[in-house]
């Protein structure tokens, strides 16, 4: 077990890692970071203090370490717009993103697990036709087509939800109903299948064969071996809750890290972009991490793999 | 497992040999419906320039955001009097080719690294599981608002954006079944016969997998759209005067209240499409591929 | 007359890893054998399952890297695996599968993979590649009209006969059969030996046939060696070999082959199991089932002796080192 985390930390420092050295090839193609973090207007003497701070007189490898140890200090440079620094600029945007996400990731699991394991249960049935046409939704319309739709219908035909703004709590209604209905229904389909592939398996026979009540033997045997691939997608939803929203954000201009990231890819405010890029990735991979981990907790085949 | 594969084998030569005759019975008709709407759009997208009725950037400023149902605009017109069906029948074409041209780079960057990790093992196979950690740590909306970020948007750099949407799905795939192929012994025997590496991935190992890698296009090619309408329609993908479905609902979006056709006509086109090629794709997977969900 | 191929001292050792956290252990599948075969002659090799017979024909083929020895084809010694030296030396020896359908692509036709080493080695001009292919499936007793048939639309026995003629499309010098016939049927394994002895003899092959059925070996070996946990323990012609067996083991694989006529009684049963390669037993590795070992064969491992008339042996008994002589005489 203990060989099974140091494996998986392992791989999830060489990712943060390959991020990093991502963003910094990025922003060294794209032309003199000197230029591009300090914005073009600024006077020559502070162009080569810039240059001297960040050591880029020094050779490619230096910069590199450089810019390393500046990125683990939390030093992620300073908005050419505001001229604050990126890092505060990106997690003061925080709590508005997660005020659409979490109540959107709670919708999809409270509605969307059930759902799949109704639907699973009673197959053929209206309940399991409408878990299948969600899920077809979910994976087919985008979600801008679906925040349009729905502010067609509730904002400008009906008049009875505003179609954009941070004010109350109502604003966020359309929003998160944008973003949960696709995953309740990719969530749903994927908990039912898990559950059917569950359902199928001989010691669900053997357990209803033994007399269980079949009650029982849903919730003490098929429930937590059909958890083991519901857990991936569920941790792979907790991960974006911070990028999932770019696109809702621009839509209800909700002023949250995507739409803070959409305005600096148009300023081409690089500091802010890569700042965004690093904690997407790092919450991404720790979020991969413990799903790793859980995996290994909640299914003893899997830790023997990894250890191979 | 050989004969499993066998059996697969036969099944699929008398699916072709009787394909034609026996499709109406055994394709539903909500699979007959994506074929028939695939099709049309790949003819639509073929020839664009005959089906136009007006030229895209032409203004009727006469007939600014008219609604839908007049003969001279079918689909109405948009707030600078563009004719919305010319303008949707180019964004088809430039939306699919972008999506096509990017699932085929996706496929073949993708394999090629997956074969490599199948034939070097070791290092470059640590190497190449290492980049598909990365790019699943980075949701790939994300890295392209990044890259568009840095280097600016162009058509040929969008191709190659969206080109590696994926890949490492194929090369999960095609490391898997190279190894497996590796040890199932056909590819042993051609390696023993003194074939090249070359000789032994494209002539043996590429054919046996190659359905499996067409059914995961069938995965790639929607989620591409949908990738590529997302960027355009944030204002970072394709840019006027060029147009694109999801460039066309961006800058609808602005007229939902007064002209929601604008919008509606290539929304629509995009739900349909991401629609019919899952419906095919999963009826394609089903026929050609068991082993893949 | 210089052997076509010769094994000195040939090692290879797999690691086996028991569980998670156990300790990697040595199976030494192949344990210092030499051995040569001369041109046109046939090498039987015969052992049961895990005797590491198919990884010593693989590595005879270079196909399988030896840990510590040499084999050396015509004279010169092998190159390394992968090299374009190594992939043209291909042309010159082949090998025959156990499994004919999955040593062939499933999705080519069997013309198109018989004539595949002829392109490989670029042995002849491709408008001739056709008349060589048919001739090579009439050499093996597939039909003209057999060409375009997939693997599995042909039985076993066509499988294997394609295998071959797909084998000998390069005319090479030496042939390694790895148990060739055991997935066929009964009734089709005689045919099937009879052919390759035929080709074998015509073509003058140097061929290297490794079985776990003694029958088939008889049948077609020129010389036997018989394996026992990654040694040989017996070599002798083949004649030889089946008229007197001299080490235990021998005698009772011979002893287990029915003679048309000859009543079964007599036979010498082996006893216990049969030998896992990752536990090998101490001194001579056969003493837990040899019914004349005696206290010199669980310490000391025997060398393999030359005793007479071409033969040799691994047996301290036969070797005379203990008294046992008396109780194997009884035993013959």
């Amino acid at each position: 077990m203990i060989r099974f985390v140091l494996v998986r930390l392992l791989r999830a420092v060489i990712t943060i890692l390959a991020v990093v050295t991502f963003a910094f090839v990025v922003l060294r193609m794209s032309g003199d970071p000197a230029q591009v973090m300090l914005g073009p207007d600024v006077p020559q003497d502070a162009v080569d203090a810039f240059r001297r701070a960040w050591g880029l007189d020094q050779p490619l490898w230096i910069q590199y370490l450089a810019y390393l140890k500046s990125i683990f200090t939390g030093d992620f440079g300073v908005s050419m717009r505001d001229k604050a620094s990126a890092l505060q600029l990106v997690l003061e945007r925080v709590p508005a993103t997660l005020q659409l996400t979490l109540p959107a990731l709670i919708l999809k699991l409270m509605i969307g697990i059930p759902a799949g394991v109704y639907a699973a249960l009673h197959r053929q049935s209206f309940a399991d036709r409408g878990v299948i046409t969600l899920a077809i939704i979910g994976f087919t319309v985008p979600s801008f087509v679906m925040g349009l739709v729905l502010v067609l219908i509730f904002s400008v035909i009906l008049g009875v939800l505003p179609s954009g703004g941070q004010d109350t709590w109502v604003h966020g209604v359309l929003p998160t109903i944008t973003m949960s209905i696709g995953g309740i229904g990719i969530l749903a389909r994927f908990s039912r299948s898990a559950m059917i592939e569950v359902l199928g398996q001989p010691y669900i026979r053997t357990a209803s064969a033994k007399g269980l009540k079949w009650r029982d033997v849903i919730w003490s045997h098929a429930l937590p071996n059909a958890a083991v691939p519901i857990v991936t997608i569920v941790g792979f939803m907790v991960g974006s809750l911070i990028a999932g929203a770019v696109v809702v954000e621009s839509i209800f201009s909700w002023p949250g890290i995507g739409r803070l990231l959409i305005v600096s890819v148009s300023n081409r405010d690089l500091a802010v972009v890569q700042c965004i890029l690093l904690i997407i990735a790092a919450a991404m991979v720790m979020s991969n991490l413990v799903v790793d981990l859980l995996y290994g907790w909640l299914d003893p085949r899997l830790r023997s793999h990894a250890a191979h | 497992m050989a004969s499993v594969d066998m059996a697969e084998r036969s099944q699929l030569a008398g699916w072709l040999r009787g394909s034609i005759s026996s499709f109406r019975r055994k394709a539903p008709l909500s699979v007959a419906f994506g074929i028939f709407w695939l099709a049309a759009m790949v003819a639509i997208a073929l020839f664009a320039d005959y089906l136009r009725p007006y030229d895209i950037t032409a203004m009727d400023l006469t007939s600014r955001l008219s609604a839908p149902g007049a003969l001279r605009h079918l689909l109405g017109t948009d707030e600078l009097g563009r004719d919305v069906l010319s303008r949707l029948i180019q964004s088809v074409r430039v939306s699919l080719i972008i999506a096509f041209g990017a699932t085929v780079l996706s496929a073949v960057f993708g394999t090629a690294l997956g074969f490599a990790a199948a034939r070097f093992r070791g290092i470059v196979e640590h190497l190449v599981l290492a980049l598909a950690d990365f790019q699943a740590a980075l949701p790939f909306l994300i890295m392209s608002l990044a890259v568009l970020a840095f280097f600016g948007s162009s058509m040929v750099l969008l191709v190659c954006l969206m080109g590696f949407y994926g890949w490492e799905r194929y090369a999960r795939i095609a490391r898997g079944l190279a190894i497996s192929a590796g040890a199932q012994g056909y590819a042993a025997a051609v390696v023993q016969l003194g074939a090249t590496p070359a000789r032994v991935y494209l002539r043996h190992i590429l054919p046996n997998v190659a359905s499996t890698l067409i059914v995961s296009m069938t995965l790639t090619f929607p989620e591409i759209i949908l990738m590529e309408s997302g960027l355009s329609f944030l204002g970072l993908g394709v840019q006027p005067p060029e147009t694109s479905l999801g460039n066309m609902v961006g800058f609808g979006r602005e007229y939902l209240t007064r002209a929601p056709w604008i919008m509606l006509a290539p929304a629509a086109v995009i739900m349909l499409t991401t629609l019919s090629i899952s419906l095919v794709g999963d009826w394609l997977r089903d026929k050609l591929d068991p082993t893949v969900r | 007359m210089t052997a076509l191929l010769e094994a000195e001292e040939l090692v290879r050792i797999y690691e086996v890893r028991r569980g998670i956290f156990g300790r990697p252990s040595p199976v030494r599948a192949v344990d210092g054998i030499s051995l040569a075969v001369m041109p046109g002659e046939t090498l039987g090799i015969v052992g049961e399952s895990g005797s590491g017979k198919s990884t010593l024909g693989r590595m005879l083929l270079g196909l399988d890297l030896a840990q510590a020895g040499e084999v050396r084809f015509a004279g010169s010694p092998m190159p390394r695996n992968g090299t374009a030296e190594w992939r043209a030396m291909r042309a010159k020896m082949q090998l025959v599968y156990q499994d004919p359908l999955a040593a062939l692509d499933r999705r080519l036709t069997i013309a198109a993979q018989i004539g595949e080493p002829l392109q490989i080695h670029r042995l002849v001009p491709r408008q001739y590649q056709a008349d060589r292919v048919a001739e090579l499936m009439e050499a093996v007793g597939l039909r003209s009209d057999q060409a375009g048939r997939f693997p599995h639309e042909l039985s076993g026995g066509q499988r294997q006969r394609a295998v071959i003629a797909r084998a000998l499309a390069s005319r090479p010098k030496l042939l390694v059969c790895d148990e060739p016939v055991s997935a066929l049927d009964v009734s089709i394994q005689a045919q099937v030996v009879n052919m390759l002895r035929d080709l074998q003899e015509r073509n003058g092959i140097g061929m290297v046939f490794i079985s776990h059925d003694l029958k088939v070996v008889r049948n077609i070996a020129d010389r036997v060696a018989v394996m026992y946990l990654g040694r040989i323990v017996e070599e002798a012609s083949s004649d030889v070999v089946f008229r007197s067996p001299q080490h235990p083991y021998t005698k009772a694989l011979v002893s287990s082959v029915p003679v048309p006529g000859k009543p079964l009684e007599g036979r010498m049963i082996l006893q216990g199991e049969p030998p896992n390669p990752a536990d090998r037993p101490s001194g001579c590795a056969f003493h837990p089932r040899c019914p004349v070992a005696q206290d010199i064969c669980r310490t000391s491992s025997p060398a393999l002796r030359r005793i007479g008339d071409g033969r040799t042996a691994a047996c301290h008994a036969v070797a005379g080192e203990t008294a046992s002589i008396e109780t194997m005489r009884r035993m013959a």
